[in-house]
C-alpha cells in the first residue's frame, strides 16, 4: 500500500513539475492519435455520406461488416500491419516499420470502422425529411448530404471523439509496429506496460494518471455534445 | 399553356397502388387544389409532380419536357419549383439561413440573397424572428418560414401539403392571408393539397377531387361542390342528402324521382325508368309547420327524429318516409319550437335538387 501511495505522490510530483520525459512522451501519443484520426474523418465523412445515400446491392451487408469491424482486435490490426510493412513484407521497401508513420497507419485501419460506422448510423437517424427538403428545396445531391451533415454535427464530433479515444488507449498495435523507441515511437501505452514490466511504478502511474485525465477529458467533452 | 402536366401518372408502395392513371393539366398562373379525404393520395401526387420520387407508370412533363427520367432535367425542373410539406421541417440554423438556404444552393450572391431573404421574411410577417434558430418557433411560425423558405427563390410554381392542417384558427387565417397575398401579386402557379374543402373552394380557382388515388372529377369549385359527379365526390363535398330513386315521370326538362314510394321533383335530362341519385344540400331545405307557408315544389310532412347542435346551426334528421338532414338556426328553431318527435313540412325548390348516375 505504501508503496501505491509512494508511487502516487512522486506520479503526481512528475505531472506538476512537466518532467520532459513525460511531456514528450504524452505529446506524441496526442500527435500519433490525433493525425490518424484527422485522415480517418477526412475519408469516413464522404465515404460514410456516399454509402448512406446511395442505393446500391449489398449495402446492408457491408454496413454489418463495417460495425463487426468496431471491435477489431489491435493485435490483430498489429500483426497485419508489421506483415505488410516489415522489411520482407510486400511494402517493406518504404521501410517505415518501427516509426510513428506506420503507427498512424495501423491506427487508421484500426480505428476507420468505428468512425465510419459511427457516422453511417448517425446519418440513418437524421430525419429523412431533412434531406427531402433540402432536394425540394433545388439542392444537389451533395448539397442535401452536407445539410444533412450539418444537422447531425454534434453526433459526427462524438463519433470522432470516440474514435480518438480508441486510438489513444490501444496498446498492441503500437508496441507491435512502433517498437516502443524511446524518444521517437514511445507513447503513453507502451511506457506504461514497459515502465510496470521495470518495476518503475512512479512513472508508469504519472503515465496513466495523464491518460485517465485525457479520458476524463474526452468524456466530459463528449457529454457535453451528447447534450445538444 | 400548360405549365405541369402528368401522362397515365400512377405510384405503388409495397405493391399496393396508391395512385393510378393520373392526366392532369396545370395551366400557368392557375390555383389548382387537390381535394380529397386523408389517405386519397393528395400527397403522394404532389411528391411526384415535384420529382422527390419516380412514379411506378406515367409522366410528368414541366414546361413540355419530360423530366422522369434525367437525373438533371429533375433538378433542373426542381430549381423551378418550390414544395411545402405538410409538416415542414427546419434546418438547425437561424430563420434567415433557412429562407436563404435555397438561393445559396443556387449560387447566387451575397446582396441578393440578403435582400430576397428580407423581403420574403417581411411578406410572411416573420422579420421579427429573422436571427432566432428556427428550432425554437411555433407550428404557425415553422410554416410561415417554410412558406418564405419557398418563396424566395421565386418559383413558377409552388406546391402546397396541407398548408393549415394542424394549426390553430388564428395561424390558419394568419397564413391563408399570406396566401392570397401571393397568388394575387406574384402570379404564381399553385397546386395545393387540402382535406379542407372550404379552404380549396377560398382560394382555387380549380378543383380536383382525389379518392383512393384516382381524380374522380375535375372543375370550378361551383361545378364540384353543386354539381358532384358521383356519389363518393357528393358525400365528400358536403352533399348530406343522398337519395337513391328511379325516374317515374318527366315532363319538359321536370322530372319526378319515386323515392321509397315518395316523388321528389328535380330539374335534370334523366329519362323515365333511369336509376338515379337525389343530391340534396342540406342548407337548401327549410322546415315549416304548416305546408301552405311554402311554395317550394316538393314539401313533405314528417316527424323529427334527431336534433344536434353544430356550432350556431342545429342539424335536424327528419323521417318524411326517406330520411332528410337539414340545417336550421338556432334562432329559427326555437322561434319554430322544434323538438324530437314534432311533426314538420320539410321543403325544397326543384332547382335544388341535383341528379347523378346511379350504377347500381
Amino acid at each position: 500500500m505504501d508503496e501505491l501511495w509512494q508511487g502516487l505522490v512522486k506520479a503526481a510530483q512528475l505531472i506538476v513539475s512537466f518532467d520532459p520525459e513525460v511531456v514528450e512522451i504524452t505529446r506524441r501519443s496526442l500527435a500519433i492519435s490525433a493525425t490518424s484520426c484527422s485522415i480517418v474523418t477526412l475519408i469516413s465523412i464522404p465515404l460514410g455520406s456516399l454509402i448512406h445515400f446511395s442505393r446500391f446491392p449489398g449495402k446492408r451487408g457491408l454496413v454489418s461488416v463495417i460495425q463487426t469491424l468496431f471491435s477489431l482486435p489491435t493485435v490483430a490490426v498489429g500483426l497485419l500491419v508489421f506483415v505488410l510493412f516489415s522489411r520482407a513484407g510486400p511494402l517493406g521497401e518504404l521501410d517505415i516499420i518501427f516509426t510513428p508513420a506506420v503507427m498512424v497507419i495501423g491506427q487508421v485501419i484500426l480505428v476507420m470502422p468505428l468512425i465510419l460506422g459511427l457516422i453511417i448510423s448517425t446519418l440513418r437517424g437524421v430525419d429523412k425529411a431533412i434531406s427531402e427538403t433540402a432536394i425540394s428545396l433545388g439542392a444537389s445531391r451533395l448539397q442535401a448530404a452536407v445539410i444533412t451533415l450539418k444537422e447531425a454535427r454534434y453526433a459526427v464530433v462524438t463519433a470522432v471523439i470516440m474514435g480518438f479515444g480508441r486510438a489513444l488507449s490501444e496498446v498492441g498495435l503500437a508496441l507491435m509496429v512502433g517498437g516502443n523507441i524511446k524518444g521517437f515511437t514511445r507513447t503513453l501505452t507502451t511506457a506504461i506496460s514497459l515502465e510496470t514490466s521495470k518495476g518503475d511504478i512512479e512513472l508508469a502511474l504519472a503515465l496513466g494518471i495523464i491518460l485517465l485525465l485525457i479520458a476524463l477529458v474526452i468524456n466530459i467533452t463528449l457529454n457535453r455534445l451528447q447534450q445538444r | 399553356m400548360a405549365v405541369i402536366e402528368t401522362f397515365n401518372l400512377g405510384q405503388e408502395y409495397g405493391g399496393r397502388c396508391v395512385l393510378r392513371d393520373v392526366n392532369l393539366k396545370i395551366q400557368r398562373g392557375e390555383v389548382f387544389a387537390l381535394i380529397g379525404p386523408t389517405g386519397a393520395g393528395k400527397t403522394t401526387l404532389l411528391r411526384l409532380l415535384d420529382l422527390l420520387e419516380m412514379p411506378a407508370s406515367g409522366k410528368v412533363y414541366f414546361g413540355g419536357i419530360d423530366v422522369t427520367s434525367s437525373r438533371h432535367e429533375r433538378l433542373e425542373a426542381r430549381r423551378r419549383m418550390s414544395f411545402v410539406q405538410q409538416k415542414p421541417v427546419v434546418f438547425t440554423m437561424s430563420v434567415y439561413d433557412n429562407v436563404a438556404c435555397g438561393l445559396r444552393w443556387r449560387k447566387e450572391k451575397h446582396e441578393v440573397i440578403r435582400q430576397k431573404v428580407d423581403d420574403v421574411l417581411e411578406i410572411v410577417a416573420m422579420s421579427d424572428c429573422r436571427d432566432r434558430n428556427a428550432k425554437t418557433l411555433s407550428g404557425g411560425e415553422t410554416q410561415r418560414v417554410a412558406i418564405a423558405r419557398a418563396l424566395t427563390t421565386q418559383p413558377e410554381v409552388l406546391l402546397l401539403d396541407e398548408l393549415t392542417a394542424n394549426l390553430d384558427p388564428v395561424s390558419i387565417s394568419k397564413i391563408e392571408e399570406v396566401l392570397a397575398h401571393i397568388i394575387g401579386e406574384q402570379k404564381i402557379t399553385v397546386v395545393m393539397a387540402t382535406h379542407d374543402m372550404s379552404q380549396g373552394q377560398r382560394l382555387a380557382g380549380r378543383i380536383g377531387v382525389i379518392m383512393d388515388g384516382e381524380i374522380l372529377q375535375v372543375g370550378s369549385p361551383n361545378e364540384v361542390f353543386t354539381l358532384p359527379k358521383n356519389r363518393e365526390v357528393a358525400e365528400f363535398v358536403g352533399v348530406e342528402n343522398i337519395l337513391a330513386g328511379v325516374v317515374a315521370e318527366k315532363e319538359s326538362g321536370l322530372v319526378t324521382i319515386d323515392v321509397n314510394g315518395s316523388g321528389i321533383e328535380a330539374i335534370s335530362d334523366y329519362e323515365v325508368g333511369e336509376r338515379v341519385y337525389a343530391l340534396i344540400r342540406p342548407e337548401e331545405i327549410t322546415l315549416t309547420l304548416s305546408k301552405d307557408i311554402s311554395s317550394a315544389r316538393n314539401a313533405f310532412p314528417g316527424k323529427i327524429v334527431k336534433m344536434a347542435l353544430v356550432g350556431q346551426l342545429i342539424r335536424i334528421e327528419v323521417d318524411c318516409g326517406f330520411p332528410l338532414l337539414v340545417l336550421v338556426t338556432k334562432r329559427s328553431a326555437e322561434e319554430l319550437n322544434l323538438t324530437p318527435g314534432k311533426l314538420v313540412h320539410a321543403s325544397f325548390k326543384a332547382s335544388a335538387v341535383r341528379t347523378i348516375k346511379r350504377w347500381h
